[in-house]
């Protein structure tokens, strides 16, 4: 409590006193301090407990250091050289439609066969579109609010529910937990809130397109997702941006709370940047991605395709707190050219009958370099929990490698584990094979690898699933030859 | 349909084919037979293009065009086909799905339209019942996790399926119990016809009770070192492949 008063105190009196420099720019000059962070709570009109709580994690984050165990290489990141806000110009030249995006966004999406608009109307897909640091267009709201769903950027959330945000922000990633999560809880510039209510089966996915727009601008996006009781959501976050030429960091923090028998499905396509052939220029994504199911019979199932970004430093975990709750990881990584990635997840089993299930498989080509990382821990209290893992890695050319480095600490007697890794090449046998009936090479490649992945697809959402394949033969087109 | 003259083809340093010549019409079912390492695969293998050969002479056409300037999947299109020795397997990728892209991608180059989901499920069923063959097929993926039997017996459902105007059967029957053999064999009578033409390459004389060559030639040290009628197969299951090396080459 004292320190509390402490802090707040000092917050005052430094607002007081040392809040002159007024950022007027839309875009901070490069530079963290203080200052800094104050300017970003002022900017979004934040309440004063947000502010506080930016500070106190800023001066967590000033005694971390950057992990360094991860199997990534990577130059030093000037920290002091990014710029931590940008705003949209002026209101009158933010997108008023999805029409307005970027058309090399609209590009891709053309390219991978599905038009953002008709797909927003097709699937009936709520799309809330992140632009830069701030949100600019949030649809299908009405037709949520009636059944109670409160699908918002996290800015709006933390004016218009301020309570929720109070109550579970920083609840399942603490910004003490990692140096990539402080940084995030001290600067983070939006995202996406969803709250559903006691009961409610959320009616359509939920859908936010992110994207990196503004050169050299750190992202630090915050997502907060509540399900209450026997409630249901399933999430879909896909990411593309355009080409550039500087390393940009993106650290995001998603937090999601699942209470007695809710479920919430979150499924990512990711293709990023990944940098040019020699590796310039890509996004460096280290992302902390965790959910809490506090409730029994809690289920929450992270599915992933990750394509792009030049680092990928993310493992979606699940805390298995009630008794019979659920946790699954499905994971499709590619790394090609000079992409790295370190990814995996974690399964902390603390419930009695609690169950995971891992499914992962690496793709590697070029002289991409990945490694999976998981680690199952199956703690004293949790009779009767089980996990199944399954890695396997396919390996394209000879340049590249793959790694499995599962981390498993079980210590109760009747825990069930499983555990099952792979590793394998496409084959000369495989191509020429499927060549001899008629196939080209391309396509011998992308059958090849999307039956590799079928499992993960399997688990994603239609019109998702459809979109993550094309993706995969797109990123895989030359790779092999 | 297939002229080859004069083949020579290397692995390594290797000299493998050499000089071997062999001309097959329409309609026509050739038996290649021969000693263990004699060549017969590779040969199968030079005439689909699989990488790691290199021919260092002769030449092969095939409908009127040169075979070997082309890639795979082109000589597909033109209508070859080879049922592997050892089939490959492709796990995850459905058997179903697999076949309809191949003959898509074979129809689509040979300026045909595509079949639809509807009329190549209808197409693949009638098949099947042909081969009689179980529906199961369709849904396991390409020959994961499939039996010797089960695979030599997707090989000849995928021929029936890709109606090739020339199939190479490389030892098709090889390790096949007398039920399997019969499948095989059935399926490859069934597919008969005097538009399409038959290399079925083979150790043993059994098939030849099942499939009535026209021809039966024995390949040896790279060649063709004699041809003959269904009768040569019989003489040879008597004499075995010993006199090869005690002869030298007659040629
Ligand atoms: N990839 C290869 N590398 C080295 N030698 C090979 C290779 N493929 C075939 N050979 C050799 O070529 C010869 C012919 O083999 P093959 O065509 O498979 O014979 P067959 O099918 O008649 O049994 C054998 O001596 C075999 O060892
Ligand atoms: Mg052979």
């Amino acid at each position: 409590m004292t320190s509390t008063t402490a802090v707040n105190d000092l917050v005052k009196s430094e607002y007081e006193h040392g809040f002159t420099t007024e950022i007027a720019s839309d875009t901070f000059p490069p530079g963290l301090d203080e200052t800094v962070v104050r300017a970003i709570s002022q900017r979004k009109g934040e309440p004063e407990f947000m502010t506080a709580w930016r500070l106190k994690a800023y001066r967590h984050w000033l005694t971390m250091t950057e992990p360094n165990w991860a199997a990534i290489d990577y130059p030093k990141i000037d920290f002091q050289a990014i710029s931590y806000f940008s705003a949209p110009k002026r209101p009158e030249d933010a997108p008023k439609s999805l029409d307005e995006i970027d058309p090399i966004l609209l590009e891709t999406y053309q390219k991978l066969g599905i038009p953002l608009e008709e797909q927003k109307v097709l699937a009936g897909i709520a799309v809330d579109a992140v632009f830069d640091s701030v949100s600019v267009a949030t649809t299908f709201r009405k037709s949520l609010a009636e059944v109670g769903v409160i699908f918002c950027s996290i800015s709006e959330a933390v004016h218009d529910y301020p309570d929720l945000i109070q109550k579970y922000l920083g609840s399942v990633v603490p910004y003490t937990d990692n140096f990539y999560a402080g940084l995030n809880a001290a600067v983070f510039s939006d995202g996406t809130f969803v709250y559903v209510p006691k009961g409610v089966r959320c009616p359509m996915e939920l859908s936010t397109y992110f994207r990196i727009n503004a050169r050299n601008t750190g992202q630090f996006e915050r997502t907060l997702i509540v399900a209450e009781a026997g409630a249901y959501v399933s999430y879909l976050e896909g990411c593309t941006a355009p080409q550039r030429d500087e390393n940009q960091l993106h650290a995001a923090v998603v937090e999601l709370i699942v209470l007695d028998d809710a479920e919430v499905k979150y499924s990512t396509v990711q293709n990023w940047y990944p940098g040019d052939a020699q590796g310039k220029g890509g996004i460096y994504n280290f992302v902390t991605k965790r959910g809490d199911c506090r409730g029994a019979r809690a289920k929450i199932s992270w599915t992933q395709v990750e394509t792009g970004s030049a680092i990928t430093w993310k493992y979606p975990s699940c805390l298995l707190r009630g008794e019979g709750s659920v946790g699954e990881f499905y994971s499709v990584a590619v790394t090609k050219g000079r992409q790295q990635a370190d990814t995996g997840t974690k399964m902390i089993h603390i419930g009695k009958n609690t169950r995971s299930t891992i499914v992962s498989k690496g793709i590697s080509a070029g002289e991409g370099q990945q490694t999976y990382r998981g680690l199952v821990r199956i703690g004293q209290r949790a009779e009767g929990a089980r996990n199944h893992t399954q890695c396997d890695s396919l390996l394209i050319g000879d340049r590249c490698t793959a790694n499995t480095v599962p981390y498993i600490e079980v210590r109760t007697p009747t825990a069930n584990m499983e555990h099952e890794a792979t590793t394998s090449k496409i084959s000369d046998d495989q191509l020429f094979y499927c060549r001899s009936r008629g196939l080209t090479e391309e396509d011998a490649v992308s059958m090849i690898v999307n039956g590799f992945c079928k499992e993960v697809f399997n688990e994603l959402p239609m019109e998702f699933a459809v979109e993550a394949q094309k993706l995969l033969s797109i990123s895989l087109e030359g790779a092999v030859g | 349909m297939l002229v080859v003259n004069g083949l020579r083809a290397t692995v390594g340093e290797k000299e493998i084919l050499q000089g071997l010549n062999l001309t097959v019409n329409p309609g026509e079912i050739h038996a290649i037979m021969g000693p263990n390492g004699s060549g017969k695969s590779t040969l199968a293998h030079v005439l689909s293009g699989r990488d790691g050969y290199t021919v260092t002479g002769g030449s092969a056409t095939f409908a009127g065009q040169d075979l070997l300037a082309l890639e795979p999947e082109q000589r597909a299109h033109l209508g070859l086909f080879l049922a592997f020795q050892y089939p490959v397997e492709l796990p995850g990728v459905n058997n179903t799905y697999f076949l309809k892209a191949a003959l898509n991608s074979i129809r689509k180059a040979r300026g045909e339209a595509e079949l639809d989901a509807v009329s190549f499920l209808r197409f693949i069923k009638e098949k099947l019942k042909i081969l009689h063959l179980d529906e199961s097929l369709l849904k396991r993926a390409v020959n994961a996790g499939f039996s010797g039997g089960e695979k030599k017996r997707n090989e000849i459902f995928q021929m029936a399926l890709l109606e090739p105007k020339l199939a190479i059967l490389d030892e098709t029957d090889s390790g096949l119990d007398i039920d399997a053999l019969r499948v095989v064999a059935d399926g490859v009578n069934a597919l008969r016809s005097p538009e399409r033409s038959m290399i079925v390459v083979t150790h043993y004389q059994r098939l030849l009770d099942y499939i009535q060559p026209d021809f039966v030639h024995v390949l040896a040290k790279g060649q063709i070192i004699r041809s003959g009628g269904k009768e040569l197969a019989l003489e040879l299951e008597t004499t075995g492949y010993g006199w090869i090396d005690a002869e030298g080459l007659a040629a």
